[in-house]
């Protein structure tokens, strides 16, 4: 009860110090002091946002199914590799490394190479967006197998479990915690993820929306969609905070 | 029956022997300690009796049958009580037979009567995480049971427990042992403990680790809370202490 006392409190807070971020940078666009070719009002901007809200949702739709394409299919491989590389060590050893060198290349670089090989569909996005979400969901989740308690493990073994079964019930429910904390880092990646490939070529979708309004310099509307884009990871996250609540319960529970 | 027997049982890892020539033989409903300091290869003959290690020579029988290097014949218990907190009571309870390849509603079916007589009523769909460590270590002890009905391991079951608690669930555990006609093999570094609780006890002594002595305590089930404070329980503790 009192934890969620503070709790509310602490967002009072936290919802106060938007709101005078925006009373802030409202006054300073109405009174002249930046004009208004160089920042939309936040008026401006929610005006912009509900002007072209059908042809906003249009894009969203195109952007989140890639996200969420990319996405699933990043948790699947991330899943089978950990599961894969916590089974056979020479695997660990072969592909880790690997691994890693996906993460250091850089997206923007390979998302033009990736739509000439692929196209401007869908097709170059969703690979995109699976590589730069398999990588936290395969780190984390390795980190959680190879970290699983080997009392507990041995304590199974002695009850004649097989290898299936030590992994199905102590390795895969012991790293539902970092795996909910990885999927919370990978599902802004696919958003911002899908959003940048977009950018680099494509026919629709925020990020096509974006380059469009920028050659228009529609300030407003870039920002009306920074936000939304923003908007919609927040949500996304907090799904994420729901499901794992949802899948462990145990953790409320304390 | 149900009888364990492990004779002459070496172990050694890297070419140190942990231990030597054990040879020691639990009895039906028996209750019999192994006293020895922290370190000296208790664990390790702890993991070759369950079949998680092969020994160098020797071997385990349970009942006559050669369960050496087997796992899934006997388990064991440790001060540490290893429930996973993700699951239930109930459903940790329930693992061993969830093992063995049992439905989980049958599973729960069948641990089910037990939470009453372990005293654990009401705390079937609670998480480890909600309960004290007695009741965490009880919960334990059901799911050993599960387990192999007929022996016991226990390592050190107890040590974490304070004073208070450790006395109350000595006397709980000779009960429940009577109970459900339990022998247990009793791994212990608490002198005081293992004379209260012991039928028999074996010092561990030295490394390797051998067993040096073999000391019956004669003292009349059920035991009471005096025969702590008893003079025969001086007695064989000062034996105890100079066998050391």
């Amino acid at each position: 009860m009192r934890k969620k006392l503070q709790n509310t409190t602490s967002k009072l807070w936290a919802l106060a110090a938007v709101a005078a971020l925006l009373a802030v940078w409202q006054i300073a666009c109405s009174t002249g002091m930046i004009s208004k070719f160089m920042l939309p009002s936040p008026v401006d901007v929610v005006k912009a946002f509900i002007g072209d809200f059908p042809l906003l949702m249009e894009n969203l739709k195109v952007t989140l199914i890639e996200a969420f394409l990319g996405l699933a299919i990043g948790v699947a491989l991330g899943f089978v590799m950990a599961a894969a590389m916590d089974r056979f060590d020479r695997l660990y050893q072969a592909l880790y490394p690997l691994v890693i060198l996906t993460q250091t290349i850089p997206t923007v670089a390979i998302a033009p190479l990736l739509v000439l090989w692929f196209g401007y569909e869908m097709t170059p996005k969703v690979i995109l967006i699976v590589i730069v979400t398999f990588f936290p969901i395969t780190v984390s989740l390795l980190d959680g197998f190879r970290s699983a308690d080997v009392d507990t493990m041995n304590l199974l073994r002695s009850m004649g479990a097989t290898r299936l079964q030590v992994f199905r019930y102590v390795k895969l429910p012991g790293s539902l915690g970092a795996f909910f904390s990885s999927l919370r880092i990978s599902v802004s990646y696919a958003v911002v993820g899908a959003v940048i490939s977009e950018w680099l070529g494509g026919f629709s979708g925020l990020g096509v929306y974006m380059t469009k309004v920028k050659k228009a310099f529609s300030f407003d509307k870039m920002f009306a969609v920074i936000f939304l884009i923003s908007g919609i990871s927040l949500f996304l996250m907090w799904l994420v905070d729901v499901l794992q609540k949802k899948c462990m319960p145990w953790e409320d529970k304390k | 029956m149900a009888e364990l027997t492990v004779s002459n049982v070496t172990k050694s890892f890297d070419g140190v022997e942990i231990i030597k020539d054990v040879s020691i033989h639990l009895r039906d409903g028996e209750l019999v300690s192994l006293l020895g300091a922290s370190g000296g290869g208790k664990t390790t003959l702890f993991n070759v009796i369950s079949g998680l290690q092969l020994p160098d020579q020797g071997k385990i029988l349970m009942d006559g049958e050669d369960i050496t290097g087997k796992p899934g014949k006997i388990s064991y218990m440790l001060q540490k009580d290893l429930l996973l907190p993700y699951r239930t009571i109930e459903d940790n309870v329930a693992l061993p037979l969830l093992i063995k390849g049992e439905k989980k509603k049958a599973a729960r079916e069948k641990v089910r009567p037990y939470f009453e007589e372990f005293g654990l009523e009401g705390t079937q769909k609670k998480y480890p995480g909600q309960l004290s460590g007695g009741m965490r270590q009880r919960a334990a002890l059901l799911r050993t049971y599960m387990f192999s009905e007929k022996i016991a391991l226990l390592d050190e079951p107890f040590s974490a427990l304070d004073t208070l608690t450790k006395s109350a669930i000595h006397q709980w555990y000779l009960g429940i042992m009577e109970q459900i006609h339990l022998s247990t093999l009793f791994v212990t570094h608490d002198i005081d403990e293992a004379v209260f609780l012991s039928d028999r006890i074996y010092l561990l002594t030295g490394k390797p680790g051998r067993i040096t002595d073999e000391i019956v305590v004669r003292e009349e089930r059920p035991r009471r809370e005096e025969f702590r404070v008893s003079g025969a329980f001086l007695e064989y503790k000062k034996e105890i202490l100079k066998k050391l």
